[in-house]
């Protein structure tokens, strides 16, 4: 630890270098941050939902719609606890930026399947009585400033009502909330009595999206899909049964491979940091020569002086580390309530992916410098050789 | 005058001479900005590509009718009737025998699989058009097999569709809704539709339990001009509740919208690397300076002027920089000119495209990097002209 002083004095020995070095870093890390956060969020971003769901979607895709009687069906399979079903309403509020889901769904089976989401048990009673009435997520209802009771238009880009025009308005029954942070920053959806909007329904009405079945046993999972799809196969209504997590997750996929574009620019990016810290650390060293040959004539080890320049690239990767990290951080609780998506900024495999890189980083370019200056002849040092 | 230029060439040559022995510290500035550059330019090459399939599809005289505010093809859906109005609407063109140049058409969303992936299909485009759809869009050529026949459950594919997605081969058959799809030909259109499956509509309306059911008609207008008038008689009828749209214009909002996240991300990366680069750039013009402060000392004092040094530092950073960007767009051309690749459209299926490296997308690139070269150059050069010729002199 004494050594700790002699580290930090050599490491602001040229400022300009030192800070300019930081920098560099800082906005490698910040970037690494950022993109980490974006890839983390398509790849492993379903892992909040558990194994106990299902989700059963038309073989063709999910927006054909499936007939209500596969309900039954699906319920009288062993293992099924409870199914419920919805469908996606694709409403727009004032304007196509104010985007957020909407689905029509039968409350009380919605509560039973999704106990995730938290409501009192006034605000259920008024989904359930309340024809024209939705639920909607504390997220949307404080980005709009909605209230219990408010009556809310929606032009639905796809449902005419009966009298063939797309305006539709449901009153706020509830706001609903998730049930620890994670399901919180997701509560951004609303939801709407299926009753009232199949009977207002100009067309496609006794039909829904998806089921969504609740297994009594998450283990069983496998079987219970195949099940239901064996049930329905060579029908004109096929179904794709698979775990609510595979589900979300190809929706990521429709985007594309994300995690591998994000890999490229960060190879990029490290690959340039590796260079530019490495020379400075090169060049810091050759400078310091005779000053190291001093140290060792002063009784330093040949290891402790290889242990010093390590120490010292150690220390500026994991500053500037924490210090983009920190930036990163800062950025993408901005961009989540900018945009209204969930970038996990405080996700520890996030901050344990950063020390890692950090740590390699400090090796690889703290390693060839540390080697010279363990080698270093004092004679020969000293003499200037 | 004439000295200056005289004593800036001299001193910039002499610098440009001693490179070689300070290359490892060089190199840093070439490496850092062929990263910047070859990064940037492969985003906007994706992001061009995705446009210009998506702005290229469509023409100027030819129309989409949708049902009122439905935003995409599969959001809406009119009926019989509506589609008896559409068809008579003033302004569509008729082919010789007295037929409206007007495709009805159905937009079924289908899963296939991307090719070397064994599960989670992903959004297809399945078209059910009428056989007028092929004089409406000349562009659709079949260049094998042949085309679909009405009342048969036969396809035909595009191109794009059969290099991204697996089971679309010509003469292989596809599953959906319980019966199998025969893949009888294979066409061309250099747009958005190539990355689709087409059948004929009644066919496709039986199959997928929407009898008389349509998504839109695309329909081909007198002249482009007859938009306007076509729209308001179209208003004026209260029987419609449908929108009209240009074609061109219906998937161009579409490019706009589907580029905004790659947008995003390019101009946030672009700005977080612009400033690693500069500081980069700063560290190694800073120790370029440095280890010539001897060199630079003695022509100070044998009488060259501050400029002329100052110059030759930053000819010599932006010298770099623009190694380094070349080297970039050239790493982005070769790894990505003309890679393609599929992503979600704004109608919720894959469009299939091509990476695009364009001249002036290189352009961007160098002039980026010669910019940040300027910028890395220019404090150390201000440095150099400002040190003390004594001190540095005695220096070391």
């Amino acid at each position: 630890m004494k050594l700790f002083g002699l580290v930090w004095a050599n490491l602001f020995r040229k400022k300009t270098r030192t800070v300019l070095t930081l920098l560099s870093l800082v906005s490698a890390f910040l970037l690494f941050g950022l993109l980490q956060a974006v890839s983390n969020a398509f790849s492993a971003g379903a892992d909040f939902v558990g194994a106990s769901r299902l989700v059963t979607q038309a073989r063709v895709s999910f927006t054909q719609s499936l007939p209500m009687r596969q309900l039954r069906q699906i319920e009288s399979v062993p293992g099924v606890e409870a199914v419920s079903y919805q469908q996606w309403f694709g409403g727009i509020y004032q304007d196509p930026k104010n985007f957020f889901a909407q689905f029509a769904v039968d409350p009380d089976r919605f509560f039973t399947v999704f106990p995730e989401w938290v409501l009192t048990e006034a605000e259920k009673e008024r989904f359930r009585t309340i024809k024209a009435s939705a639920i909607v997520g504390s997220q949307t209802a404080a980005k709009f400033g909605w209230k219990v009771g408010d009556q809310v238009p929606l032009e639905s880009t796809i449902w005419p009502t009966q009298d063939g025009n797309k305006s539709w308005i449901f009153e706020v029954a509830g706001i609903f909330r998730g049930k620890d942070s994670e399901w919180d920053a997701r509560a951004n959806q609303m939801f709407i009595n299926f009753g009232y909007f199949d009977e207002e329904r100009q067309f496609g009405r006794g039909a829904a999206g998806i089921f969504t079945s609740k297994l009594k046993d998450a283990s069983q999972a496998p079987t219970v899909a195949a099940t239901i799809d064996s049930m329905f196969e060579n029908s004109p209504d096929e179904t794709k049964t698979q775990s609510e997590k595979d589900f979300i997750l190809g929706f990521a996929k429709q985007l594309g491979n994300i995690g591998l574009l994000v890999n490229y620019v960060l190879f990029a990016v490290f690959f340039t940091i590796l260079l530019v810290v490495g020379n400075t650390m090169a060049q810091s060293v050759r400078e310091r020569i005779p000053e190291l040959a001093v140290l060792k004539t002063l009784g330093f080890t040949d290891f402790t002086v290889l242990f010093m320049v390590l120490a010292e690239a150690l220390l500026v990767c994991v500053l500037g580390a924490l210090i983009g990290m920190v930036l990163a951080v800062l950025l993408l609780a901005f961009a989540s309530g900018q945009f209204g998506i969930a970038l996990d900024s405080g996700n520890a495999t996030l901050w344990i992916q950063a020390i890692c890189v950090a740590i390699t980083l400090s090796f690889a370019v703290g390693v060839l410098p540390a080697w010279r200056a363990r080698s270093l002849k004092i004679v020969d040092a000293l003499a200037g050789r | 005058m004439f000295s200056a230029l005289n004593q800036i060439s001299a001193i910039t040559l002499a610098n440009l001479r001693t490179l070689p022995s300070r290359i490892g510290t060089s190199l840093v500035i070439v490496v850092g900005l062929a990263g910047v550059v070859a990064v940037l330019t492969s985003l906007m090459a994706m992001s061009n590509g995705l446009a210009a399939t998506l702005s290229t599809t469509g023409k100027q005289d030819r129309v989409i009718m949708l049902r009122a505010s439905s935003e995409t093809e599969l959001n809406s859906v009119l009926g019989r009737q509506d589609m008896d109005v559409a068809k008579q609407a003033p302004g569509i063109a008729k082919d010789a025998s007295g037929t409206p140049i007007a495709s009805a058409e159905l937009i079924v969303i289908t899963e296939l699989l991307p090719i070397g992936q064994t599960k989670g299909g992903v959004n297809v485009t399945l078209r059910g058009v009428e056989q007028m759809a092929f004089t409406l869009r000349p562009e659709v050529r079949i260049v094998e097999g042949e085309r679909f026949k009405p009342g048969l459950r036969e396809a035909i594919v595009g191109r794009a569709a059969q290099s991204q997605f697996s089971g679309v081969n010509l003469g292989s058959t596809v599953r959906f809704r319980g019966a199998d799809w025969k893949i009888v030909g294979t066409f061309e259109s250099g747009d958005a539709h190539e990355s689709e499956l087409w059948v004929d509509l009644e066919t496709a309306q039986t199959s997928f339990g929407r009898p008389n059911f349509y998504s839109a008609l695309v329909a081909q207008l007198e002249s482009a001009a007859r938009f306007d008038a076509m729209n308001t008689a179209l208003m004026a009828d209260p029987r419609m509740k449908i929108e009209l749209t240009r074609e061109r214009a219906y998937y161009s909002a579409q490019s706009e919208q589907s580029t905004l996240g790659i947008r995003i991300l390019t101009t946030v990366i672009l700005i977080i690397m612009g400033f690693g680069a500069t500081f980069s750039a700063l560290n190694t013009m800073y120790s370029a300076v440095s280890t010539r402060t001897k060199e630079i000392a003695t022509l100070r004092a044998i009488g060259f002027g501050g400029l002329p040094v100052m110059v030759s530092v930053l000819a010599e950073s932006m010298l770099l920089a623009l190694v380094g960007g070349i080297l970039g767009a050239l790493i982005a051309y070769v790894m990505f000119n003309g890679y393609s690749l599929n992503t979600l459209g704004a109608g919720f299926t894959q469009v299939a495209f091509s990476f695009q490296v364009s001249p002036q997308l290189v352009a961007t690139g160098l002039i980026l990097s010669l910019v940040i070269g300027f910028f890395g150059g220019l404090l150390p050069a201000f440095g150099a002209t400002r040190m003390s010729i004594p001190t540095a002199l005695r220096a070391g």
